[in-house]
Protein backbone atom coordinates (compact mmCIF):
# COMPACT_ATOMS: atom_id res chain seq x y z
CA UNK A 1 0.00 0.00 0.00
CA UNK A 2 1.50 3.39 -0.70
CA UNK A 3 2.22 5.40 1.88
CA UNK A 4 1.01 9.16 2.01
CA UNK A 5 2.55 12.52 3.18
CA UNK A 6 -0.43 13.92 4.31
CA UNK A 7 -0.99 14.76 8.46
CA UNK A 8 -3.92 14.97 9.51
CA UNK A 9 -4.30 17.84 12.48
CA UNK A 10 -6.94 16.49 15.05
CA UNK A 11 -6.02 18.95 17.28
CA UNK A 12 -7.53 21.36 14.98
CA UNK A 13 -10.64 19.26 13.47
CA UNK A 14 -11.52 18.74 17.06
CA UNK A 15 -11.28 22.91 17.79
CA UNK A 16 -13.15 23.45 14.72
CA UNK A 17 -15.62 20.83 15.32
CA UNK A 18 -16.31 22.24 19.23
CA UNK A 19 -17.22 25.74 17.35
CA UNK A 20 -19.66 24.60 14.68
CA UNK A 21 -21.34 22.33 17.68
CA UNK A 22 -21.57 25.47 19.95
CA UNK A 23 -22.83 27.54 17.34
CA UNK A 24 -25.42 25.06 16.28
CA UNK A 25 -26.29 24.64 20.05
CA UNK A 26 -26.94 28.63 19.80
CA UNK A 27 -29.21 28.38 17.56
CA UNK A 28 -30.90 25.64 18.87
CA UNK A 29 -31.12 28.41 22.28
CA UNK A 30 -32.36 31.25 20.33
CA UNK A 31 -35.29 28.98 18.89
CA UNK A 32 -36.24 27.36 21.60
CA UNK A 33 -36.58 31.00 23.78
CA UNK A 34 -38.12 32.00 20.65
CA UNK A 35 -40.98 29.27 20.59
CA UNK A 36 -41.07 29.38 24.67
CA UNK A 37 -41.39 33.39 24.61
CA UNK A 38 -44.02 34.39 22.40
CA UNK A 39 -44.15 32.56 19.29
CA UNK A 40 -46.32 34.67 16.34
CA UNK A 41 -44.21 38.24 15.79
CA UNK A 42 -40.76 36.93 17.16
CA UNK A 43 -40.84 33.62 15.02
CA UNK A 44 -41.48 36.06 11.98
CA UNK A 45 -38.36 37.60 12.66
CA UNK A 46 -36.54 34.59 12.67
CA UNK A 47 -37.82 33.03 9.62
CA UNK A 48 -37.29 36.31 7.94
CA UNK A 49 -33.37 36.45 9.21
CA UNK A 50 -33.47 32.70 7.77
CA UNK A 51 -34.58 33.59 4.55
CA UNK A 52 -31.89 36.35 4.24
CA UNK A 53 -28.98 33.59 5.22
CA UNK A 54 -30.07 31.68 2.82
CA UNK A 55 -30.60 34.25 0.17
CA UNK A 56 -27.10 35.05 1.17
CA UNK A 57 -26.13 31.63 0.44
CA UNK A 58 -28.19 31.08 -2.76
CA UNK A 59 -26.90 33.88 -4.39
CA UNK A 60 -23.41 34.10 -3.03
CA UNK A 61 -21.36 34.00 -6.35
CA UNK A 62 -23.49 36.79 -7.76
CA UNK A 63 -23.36 39.09 -4.81
CA UNK A 64 -19.85 38.89 -4.55
CA UNK A 65 -19.07 39.01 -7.98
CA UNK A 66 -21.14 42.07 -8.30
CA UNK A 67 -19.46 43.53 -4.52
CA UNK A 68 -15.97 43.24 -5.58
CA UNK A 69 -16.81 44.28 -9.58
CA UNK A 70 -15.51 41.21 -11.02
CA UNK A 71 -16.47 40.25 -13.99
CA UNK A 72 -16.27 36.30 -15.22
CA UNK A 73 -13.03 35.83 -17.73
CA UNK A 74 -13.55 32.91 -21.38
CA UNK A 75 -10.52 30.76 -21.12
CA UNK A 76 -9.61 32.78 -24.34
CA UNK A 77 -9.53 36.16 -22.07
CA UNK A 78 -7.07 34.37 -19.60
CA UNK A 79 -5.73 31.08 -20.95
CA UNK A 80 -2.61 31.04 -18.01
CA UNK A 81 -5.57 31.51 -15.37
CA UNK A 82 -7.46 28.90 -16.65
CA UNK A 83 -4.98 26.61 -17.54
CA UNK A 84 -3.82 26.44 -13.87
CA UNK A 85 -6.95 25.85 -12.64
CA UNK A 86 -8.09 23.47 -15.04
CA UNK A 87 -4.37 21.06 -13.47
CA UNK A 88 -5.34 22.09 -9.90
CA UNK A 89 -9.23 20.88 -10.26
CA UNK A 90 -7.88 17.81 -12.28
CA UNK A 91 -5.75 16.56 -9.53
CA UNK A 92 -8.69 17.93 -6.96
CA UNK A 93 -10.78 15.61 -8.63
CA UNK A 94 -13.54 18.31 -8.29
CA UNK A 95 -15.39 20.50 -10.93
CA UNK A 96 -13.94 23.02 -12.31
CA UNK A 97 -15.07 26.83 -10.76
CA UNK A 98 -16.19 29.80 -12.95
CA UNK A 99 -12.76 32.19 -12.93
CA UNK A 100 -13.47 36.14 -12.59
CA UNK A 101 -10.86 38.43 -12.46
CA UNK A 102 -11.47 42.02 -10.33
CA UNK A 103 -10.60 45.40 -11.79
CA UNK A 104 -8.23 46.19 -8.64
CA UNK A 105 -5.36 46.82 -7.50
CA UNK A 106 -6.13 44.96 -3.59
CA UNK A 107 -4.14 41.98 -4.31
CA UNK A 108 -6.72 39.47 -2.95
CA UNK A 109 -8.47 36.24 -4.25
CA UNK A 110 -11.61 34.99 -3.42
CA UNK A 111 -14.11 31.85 -4.26
CA UNK A 112 -17.84 31.81 -3.38
CA UNK A 113 -20.86 30.31 -4.59
CA UNK A 114 -23.36 27.70 -2.81
CA UNK A 115 -21.77 24.40 -4.03
CA UNK A 116 -18.58 23.15 -6.20
CA UNK A 117 -21.10 22.79 -8.94
CA UNK A 118 -21.56 26.59 -8.88
CA UNK A 119 -18.77 28.16 -7.25
CA UNK A 120 -16.61 31.03 -9.13
CA UNK A 121 -13.03 32.08 -8.18
CA UNK A 122 -11.65 35.47 -8.42
CA UNK A 123 -8.52 36.69 -8.73
CA UNK A 124 -7.55 40.68 -9.02
CA UNK A 125 -5.43 42.55 -11.27
CA UNK A 126 -3.72 43.13 -8.37
CA UNK A 127 -2.69 39.65 -7.52
CA UNK A 128 -1.97 38.83 -10.69
CA UNK A 129 0.57 41.60 -11.03
CA UNK A 130 2.10 40.81 -7.86
CA UNK A 131 2.51 37.30 -7.67
CA UNK A 132 4.94 34.52 -9.64
CA UNK A 133 2.90 31.97 -11.65
CA UNK A 134 3.67 29.43 -8.97
CA UNK A 135 2.34 31.69 -6.09
CA UNK A 136 -0.45 32.50 -7.84
CA UNK A 137 -1.35 28.95 -8.18
CA UNK A 138 -0.62 28.04 -4.36
CA UNK A 139 -3.35 31.15 -3.66
CA UNK A 140 -5.96 29.52 -6.13
CA UNK A 141 -5.40 25.93 -4.42
CA UNK A 142 -6.02 27.48 -1.14
CA UNK A 143 -9.28 29.10 -3.22
CA UNK A 144 -9.98 25.36 -4.64
CA UNK A 145 -9.85 23.89 -1.20
CA UNK A 146 -12.26 27.14 0.22
CA UNK A 147 -14.71 25.52 -2.61
CA UNK A 148 -13.98 22.00 -2.06
CA UNK A 149 -14.96 22.29 2.22
CA UNK A 150 -17.99 24.06 1.17
CA UNK A 151 -16.56 27.12 3.53
CA UNK A 152 -19.80 29.44 2.10
CA UNK A 153 -22.47 27.08 3.00
CA UNK A 154 -20.47 26.27 6.62
CA UNK A 155 -20.26 29.86 7.22
CA UNK A 156 -23.74 30.55 6.21
CA UNK A 157 -25.12 28.00 8.35
CA UNK A 158 -22.75 28.62 11.45
CA UNK A 159 -24.12 32.50 10.71
CA UNK A 160 -27.84 31.78 10.66
CA UNK A 161 -28.00 32.32 14.67
CA UNK A 162 -26.30 35.55 14.82
CA UNK A 163 -28.24 36.77 11.75
CA UNK A 164 -31.55 35.84 13.91
CA UNK A 165 -30.50 37.29 17.10
CA UNK A 166 -28.91 40.53 15.41
CA UNK A 167 -32.81 41.03 14.16
CA UNK A 168 -34.53 40.35 16.88
CA UNK A 169 -31.87 42.81 18.42
CA UNK A 170 -32.73 45.63 15.78
CA UNK A 171 -36.65 45.00 16.40
CA UNK A 172 -36.30 45.93 19.80
CA UNK A 173 -34.83 48.98 19.10
CA UNK A 174 -37.64 50.17 16.98
CA UNK A 175 -40.22 49.26 19.15
CA UNK A 176 -40.87 45.51 18.95
CA UNK A 177 -40.89 44.99 22.22
CA UNK A 178 -44.11 46.82 22.56
CA UNK A 179 -45.98 44.19 20.76
CA UNK A 180 -44.16 41.38 22.18
CA UNK A 181 -44.52 41.39 25.84
CA UNK A 182 -45.54 43.76 28.44
CA UNK A 183 -47.26 46.09 25.45
CA UNK A 184 -51.33 46.29 24.84
CA UNK A 185 -50.93 42.41 23.65
CA UNK A 186 -49.36 41.63 26.95
CA UNK A 187 -52.63 41.54 28.66
CA UNK A 188 -54.48 38.94 26.47
CA UNK A 189 -51.91 36.57 26.59
CA UNK A 190 -50.57 36.63 29.84
CA UNK A 191 -51.45 33.22 30.91
CA UNK A 192 -50.04 30.96 28.27
CA UNK A 193 -46.76 32.98 28.01
CA UNK A 194 -46.02 35.01 30.24
CA UNK A 195 -42.46 36.27 31.69
CA UNK A 196 -40.26 34.12 33.74
CA UNK A 197 -40.96 34.79 37.63
CA UNK A 198 -42.10 38.65 36.99
CA UNK A 199 -39.15 39.26 34.77
CA UNK A 200 -41.22 40.16 31.56
CA UNK A 201 -40.50 38.13 28.27
CA UNK A 202 -39.21 41.40 26.18
CA UNK A 203 -36.40 41.50 28.73
CA UNK A 204 -35.51 37.83 28.64
CA UNK A 205 -35.76 37.90 24.89
CA UNK A 206 -33.38 41.03 24.80
CA UNK A 207 -30.86 39.54 26.97
CA UNK A 208 -31.24 36.05 25.22
CA UNK A 209 -30.63 37.55 21.69
CA UNK A 210 -27.47 40.01 23.12
CA UNK A 211 -25.89 36.87 24.72
CA UNK A 212 -26.11 34.81 21.72
CA UNK A 213 -25.27 37.38 18.90
CA UNK A 214 -22.09 38.23 21.48
CA UNK A 215 -20.85 34.54 21.58
CA UNK A 216 -21.76 33.92 17.94
CA UNK A 217 -19.89 36.84 16.56
CA UNK A 218 -16.91 35.74 18.45
CA UNK A 219 -16.98 32.02 17.77
CA UNK A 220 -17.79 32.99 13.92
CA UNK A 221 -14.45 34.64 13.41
CA UNK A 222 -12.65 31.92 15.33
CA UNK A 223 -14.53 29.39 12.91
CA UNK A 224 -13.37 31.42 10.05
CA UNK A 225 -9.61 31.65 11.45
CA UNK A 226 -9.72 27.27 11.55
CA UNK A 227 -11.12 27.45 7.76
CA UNK A 228 -8.31 29.30 6.98
CA UNK A 229 -6.07 27.00 8.53
CA UNK A 230 -7.65 24.25 6.81
CA UNK A 231 -7.90 26.04 3.28
CA UNK A 232 -4.21 26.12 3.69
CA UNK A 233 -3.26 22.90 4.48
CA UNK A 234 -5.84 21.15 1.73
CA UNK A 235 -3.99 23.89 -0.91
CA UNK A 236 -0.84 22.96 0.24
CA UNK A 237 -1.31 19.25 -0.32
CA UNK A 238 -2.93 19.89 -3.42
CA UNK A 239 0.31 22.06 -5.46
CA UNK A 240 2.86 19.95 -2.79
CA UNK A 241 4.63 23.64 -2.67
CA UNK A 242 3.68 24.63 0.88
CA UNK A 243 6.76 27.07 0.27
CA UNK A 244 4.81 28.93 -2.61
CA UNK A 245 2.05 29.45 -0.71
CA UNK A 246 3.58 30.82 2.23
CA UNK A 247 5.65 33.54 0.03
CA UNK A 248 2.99 34.74 -1.58
CA UNK A 249 0.90 35.34 1.86
CA UNK A 250 4.12 37.03 3.08
CA UNK A 251 3.94 39.06 -0.05
CA UNK A 252 0.13 39.81 0.41
CA UNK A 253 -0.37 40.61 3.85
CA UNK A 254 2.69 42.67 3.88
CA UNK A 255 1.28 44.88 1.32
CA UNK A 256 -1.69 45.30 2.69
CA UNK A 257 -0.27 46.32 5.95
CA UNK A 258 1.69 48.94 4.20
CA UNK A 259 -1.42 50.40 2.68
CA UNK A 260 -3.43 53.23 4.56
CA UNK A 261 -6.59 51.57 5.96
CA UNK A 262 -9.02 54.08 4.63
CA UNK A 263 -8.75 53.33 1.13
CA UNK A 264 -10.25 49.67 1.66
CA UNK A 265 -13.32 50.13 3.19
CA UNK A 266 -14.86 49.22 0.64
CA UNK A 267 -13.82 45.36 0.62
CA UNK A 268 -14.80 45.37 4.50
CA UNK A 269 -17.87 43.22 3.81
CA UNK A 270 -16.12 40.58 1.86
CA UNK A 271 -13.29 39.98 4.34
CA UNK A 272 -14.28 36.62 5.49
CA UNK A 273 -13.86 35.42 1.82
CA UNK A 274 -10.70 36.42 1.08
CA UNK A 275 -7.36 35.00 1.30
CA UNK A 276 -6.00 37.76 3.80
CA UNK A 277 -8.08 40.18 5.27
CA UNK A 278 -8.32 43.47 3.67
CA UNK A 279 -8.48 45.80 6.82
CA UNK A 280 -5.34 45.31 9.36
CA UNK A 281 -5.11 46.47 12.98
CA UNK A 282 -8.14 45.89 14.57
CA UNK A 283 -8.10 46.18 18.34
CA UNK A 284 -8.88 42.66 20.09
CA UNK A 285 -7.20 41.62 17.08
CA UNK A 286 -6.72 37.83 17.68
CA UNK A 287 -10.18 37.87 18.66
CA UNK A 288 -12.08 39.26 16.01
CA UNK A 289 -10.09 38.22 13.33
CA UNK A 290 -10.96 36.91 10.29
CA UNK A 291 -7.97 35.16 9.44
CA UNK A 292 -5.28 33.34 11.31
CA UNK A 293 -1.97 36.14 11.70
CA UNK A 294 0.74 35.30 9.30
CA UNK A 295 2.97 33.65 11.40
CA UNK A 296 0.43 30.65 12.60
CA UNK A 297 -0.22 30.35 8.56
CA UNK A 298 3.61 29.74 8.09
CA UNK A 299 3.96 27.74 10.99
CA UNK A 300 1.76 25.60 9.49
CA UNK A 301 2.77 25.60 5.70
CA UNK A 302 6.35 24.70 7.15
CA UNK A 303 5.43 22.06 9.08
CA UNK A 304 3.57 20.59 6.26
CA UNK A 305 6.79 21.24 3.88
CA UNK A 306 8.87 19.25 6.65
CA UNK A 307 6.55 16.39 6.00
CA UNK A 308 7.17 16.63 2.22
CA UNK A 309 11.04 16.92 2.50
CA UNK A 310 11.34 14.45 4.50
CA UNK A 311 14.26 11.75 3.44
CA UNK A 312 13.10 8.80 1.65
CA UNK A 313 13.74 5.30 3.08
CA UNK B 1 -17.68 10.03 4.12
CA UNK B 2 -16.13 12.49 1.69
CA UNK B 3 -18.34 14.97 2.42
CA UNK B 4 -18.03 14.67 5.92
CA UNK B 5 -14.08 15.12 5.34
CA UNK B 6 -14.78 18.44 3.73
CA UNK B 7 -17.03 19.76 6.16
CA UNK B 8 -14.59 19.31 8.69
CA UNK B 9 -11.83 21.27 5.98
CA UNK B 10 -9.97 17.70 5.90
CA UNK B 11 -9.68 17.18 1.98
CA UNK B 12 -6.66 15.54 1.11
CA UNK B 13 -5.39 14.73 -2.48
CA UNK B 14 -7.13 11.55 -4.05
CA UNK B 15 -5.23 8.61 -4.78
CA UNK B 16 -4.05 7.85 -8.47
CA UNK B 17 -5.73 5.23 -10.59
CA UNK B 18 -3.11 3.09 -11.96
CA UNK B 19 -4.49 0.41 -13.72
CA UNK B 20 -6.71 1.24 -16.45
CA UNK B 21 -3.23 2.35 -18.17
CA UNK B 22 -2.18 -1.11 -19.49
CA UNK B 23 -5.24 -0.80 -21.60
CA UNK B 24 -3.34 1.42 -23.73
CA UNK B 25 -1.18 -1.52 -26.05
CA UNK B 26 -4.55 -3.05 -26.94
CA UNK B 27 -5.85 -0.06 -27.93
CA UNK B 28 -3.23 1.05 -29.77
CA UNK B 29 -3.43 -1.56 -31.93
CA UNK B 30 -7.52 -0.89 -32.36
CA UNK B 31 -6.31 2.85 -33.20
CA UNK B 32 -3.97 1.38 -36.08
CA UNK B 33 -6.24 -0.67 -37.93
CA UNK B 34 -9.56 1.11 -38.40
CA UNK B 35 -8.12 5.16 -38.13
CA UNK B 36 -4.53 4.78 -39.35
CA UNK B 37 -3.12 6.02 -36.36
CA UNK B 38 0.41 4.47 -35.59
CA UNK B 39 2.42 4.96 -32.05
CA UNK B 40 5.33 7.17 -32.49
CA UNK B 41 7.11 5.87 -29.67
CA UNK B 42 7.12 8.73 -27.11
CA UNK B 43 5.29 8.87 -23.72
CA UNK B 44 5.39 10.99 -21.10
CA UNK B 45 4.04 11.17 -17.66
CA UNK B 46 2.76 14.76 -16.02
CA UNK B 47 3.59 15.26 -12.57
CA UNK B 48 4.01 17.96 -9.91
CA UNK B 49 6.83 17.72 -7.82
CA UNK B 50 6.73 18.39 -4.66
CA UNK B 51 9.12 20.47 -3.36
CA UNK B 52 11.89 19.35 -0.86
CA UNK B 53 14.62 16.92 -0.62
CA UNK B 54 12.41 13.75 -0.42
CA UNK B 55 10.76 14.11 -4.12
CA UNK B 56 14.25 15.28 -5.85
CA UNK B 57 15.39 12.29 -4.61
CA UNK B 58 13.00 10.04 -5.72
CA UNK B 59 12.93 11.64 -9.08
CA UNK B 60 16.93 11.02 -9.75
CA UNK B 61 16.05 7.41 -8.37
CA UNK B 62 13.31 7.15 -11.09
CA UNK B 63 15.27 8.16 -14.05
CA UNK B 64 18.45 6.38 -12.77
CA UNK B 65 16.11 3.32 -13.10
CA UNK B 66 14.64 4.15 -16.60
CA UNK B 67 17.98 4.82 -18.06
CA UNK B 68 19.93 1.78 -16.33
CA UNK B 69 18.01 -0.76 -19.08
CA UNK B 70 20.24 -1.01 -22.37
CA UNK B 71 16.58 -1.38 -24.34
CA UNK B 72 16.11 1.85 -25.14
CA UNK B 73 17.01 5.75 -25.39
CA UNK B 74 17.34 7.99 -22.23
CA UNK B 75 14.46 9.52 -20.66
CA UNK B 76 14.23 13.33 -20.57
CA UNK B 77 12.40 15.59 -18.18
CA UNK B 78 11.23 18.69 -18.81
CA UNK B 79 8.97 21.20 -16.85
CA UNK B 80 6.51 23.23 -18.39
CA UNK B 81 5.26 26.50 -18.05
CA UNK B 82 2.48 25.49 -15.40
CA UNK B 83 5.58 24.00 -13.01
CA UNK B 84 4.64 20.25 -13.96
CA UNK B 85 7.03 17.90 -14.56
CA UNK B 86 7.07 15.63 -17.77
CA UNK B 87 9.29 12.70 -18.16
CA UNK B 88 9.76 11.52 -21.69
CA UNK B 89 10.42 8.19 -22.49
CA UNK B 90 11.01 6.57 -26.08
CA UNK B 91 9.93 3.35 -26.69
CA UNK B 92 9.07 1.72 -30.56
CA UNK B 93 6.94 -1.48 -28.59
CA UNK B 94 3.77 0.00 -27.25
CA UNK B 95 3.64 -2.03 -23.69
CA UNK B 96 7.51 -1.69 -23.11
CA UNK B 97 6.49 2.01 -22.82
CA UNK B 98 3.42 1.13 -20.73
CA UNK B 99 5.70 -0.74 -18.74
CA UNK B 100 8.13 2.62 -18.30
CA UNK B 101 5.19 4.29 -17.92
CA UNK B 102 3.89 2.63 -15.27
CA UNK B 103 7.50 2.59 -13.26
CA UNK B 104 6.99 5.90 -13.13
CA UNK B 105 4.10 5.78 -11.52
CA UNK B 106 4.79 3.20 -8.80
CA UNK B 107 7.88 4.76 -7.34
CA UNK B 108 6.28 7.84 -7.44
CA UNK B 109 3.16 6.55 -5.38
CA UNK B 110 5.54 4.23 -3.16
CA UNK B 111 7.27 7.55 -1.87
CA UNK B 112 4.12 8.98 -0.76
CA UNK B 113 4.11 11.38 -4.32
CA UNK B 114 1.28 9.36 -5.98
CA UNK B 115 -1.32 12.22 -5.09
CA UNK B 116 1.08 14.54 -7.29
CA UNK B 117 0.71 12.72 -10.70
CA UNK B 118 -1.47 14.82 -13.57
CA UNK B 119 -1.87 12.68 -16.41
CA UNK B 120 0.24 10.51 -18.61
CA UNK B 121 0.05 10.63 -22.61
CA UNK B 122 1.08 8.51 -25.65
CA UNK B 123 1.61 10.25 -28.87
CA UNK B 124 0.21 8.64 -31.92
CA UNK B 125 0.36 9.97 -35.65
CA UNK B 126 -0.83 9.17 -39.02
CA UNK B 127 0.74 9.11 -42.80
CA UNK B 128 -0.55 12.54 -43.22
CA UNK B 129 0.79 14.16 -40.12
CA UNK B 130 -1.83 14.11 -37.95
CA UNK B 131 -0.91 13.51 -34.43
CA UNK B 132 -3.39 12.97 -31.43
CA UNK B 133 -2.28 12.42 -27.86
CA UNK B 134 -4.28 9.56 -26.11
CA UNK B 135 -4.59 11.56 -22.30
CA UNK B 136 -4.60 9.28 -19.17
CA UNK B 137 -6.17 11.57 -16.38
CA UNK B 138 -4.76 9.58 -13.12
CA UNK B 139 -7.79 11.00 -10.72
CA UNK B 140 -10.34 9.98 -12.78
CA UNK B 141 -9.34 6.92 -14.08
CA UNK B 142 -10.30 7.98 -17.58
CA UNK B 143 -8.66 8.43 -20.90
CA UNK B 144 -9.12 11.43 -23.69
CA UNK B 145 -7.94 12.23 -26.79
CA UNK B 146 -5.75 15.36 -27.20
CA UNK B 147 -5.30 16.45 -30.62
CA UNK B 148 -3.49 19.91 -31.60
CA UNK B 149 -3.62 21.61 -34.57
CA UNK B 150 -1.58 24.64 -34.93
CA UNK B 151 -0.21 26.45 -32.34
CA UNK B 152 -3.08 26.87 -29.90
CA UNK B 153 -6.28 25.47 -32.04
CA UNK B 154 -7.48 21.63 -31.25
CA UNK B 155 -8.84 19.63 -33.75
CA UNK B 156 -11.96 18.78 -31.66
CA UNK B 157 -13.27 16.70 -35.31
CA UNK B 158 -10.45 14.45 -34.97
CA UNK B 159 -10.62 14.24 -30.66
CA UNK B 160 -14.21 12.69 -30.81
CA UNK B 161 -13.61 10.26 -33.51
CA UNK B 162 -10.92 8.80 -31.63
CA UNK B 163 -12.69 8.84 -28.48
CA UNK B 164 -15.93 6.50 -30.45
CA UNK B 165 -12.96 4.60 -31.52
CA UNK B 166 -11.68 3.48 -28.37
CA UNK B 167 -15.12 3.66 -26.27
CA UNK B 168 -15.18 -0.23 -26.06
CA UNK B 169 -11.29 -0.70 -25.47
CA UNK B 170 -10.70 2.35 -22.68
CA UNK B 171 -12.25 3.88 -20.35
CA UNK B 172 -13.12 7.41 -22.14
CA UNK B 173 -13.91 10.33 -20.17
CA UNK B 174 -17.04 11.27 -20.56
CA UNK B 175 -17.17 14.99 -19.27
CA UNK B 176 -15.62 17.17 -22.14
CA UNK B 177 -15.03 19.82 -19.28
CA UNK B 178 -12.19 17.78 -18.16
CA UNK B 179 -10.71 17.37 -21.41
CA UNK B 180 -7.81 19.83 -20.27
CA UNK B 181 -5.73 21.10 -23.50
CA UNK B 182 -2.07 20.10 -22.81
CA UNK B 183 -0.28 22.43 -25.61
CA UNK B 184 3.31 22.03 -26.30
CA UNK B 185 3.14 18.30 -24.21
CA UNK B 186 5.95 16.50 -25.41
CA UNK B 187 5.87 14.17 -28.20
CA UNK B 188 3.25 16.17 -29.66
Amino acid sequence: MARSRFISDTGLTVRMTSVMFLLGALFVVLVVTLMYALPRYSLIIGLVAIGIAFFQWWSSDKVAMRAMRAREVTPEEAPELHGMIDRLCSLADMPKPRVGIADTDLPNAFATGRSPQRSVVCVTRGILRRLSAEELEGVLAHELSHVAHRDVLVMTLASSAGIVAAMLTRSFQFGGFGMLGSGSRGRSSNNNSGGVAGVPVWLVLLIVSLVVYAISFLAMRLLSRYRELCADRSGAYLTQKPGQLASALQKITGEIAAIPQRDLRSSNAMNAFFIAPAVSGVSLRTLTSTHPSLEQRLEQLSKIATELGRPTD
Amino acid sequence: MKFIDSLLGRTTQKAAKLDALFGLPNAAITLETTSGFTPTGAGAVCYRAAEGAAAARTQTDIVDLLNSDADGPDVEKTTDSFGFTWLVCHQDDMSLLCNDLHAINTSLEEQGFGGGLLCSLAAFADPTGRKVGLVYLYRQGTFYPFAPKGPQQRDNLLEIQVRDLLAGELPMEKDLTRWMALWGAPGL
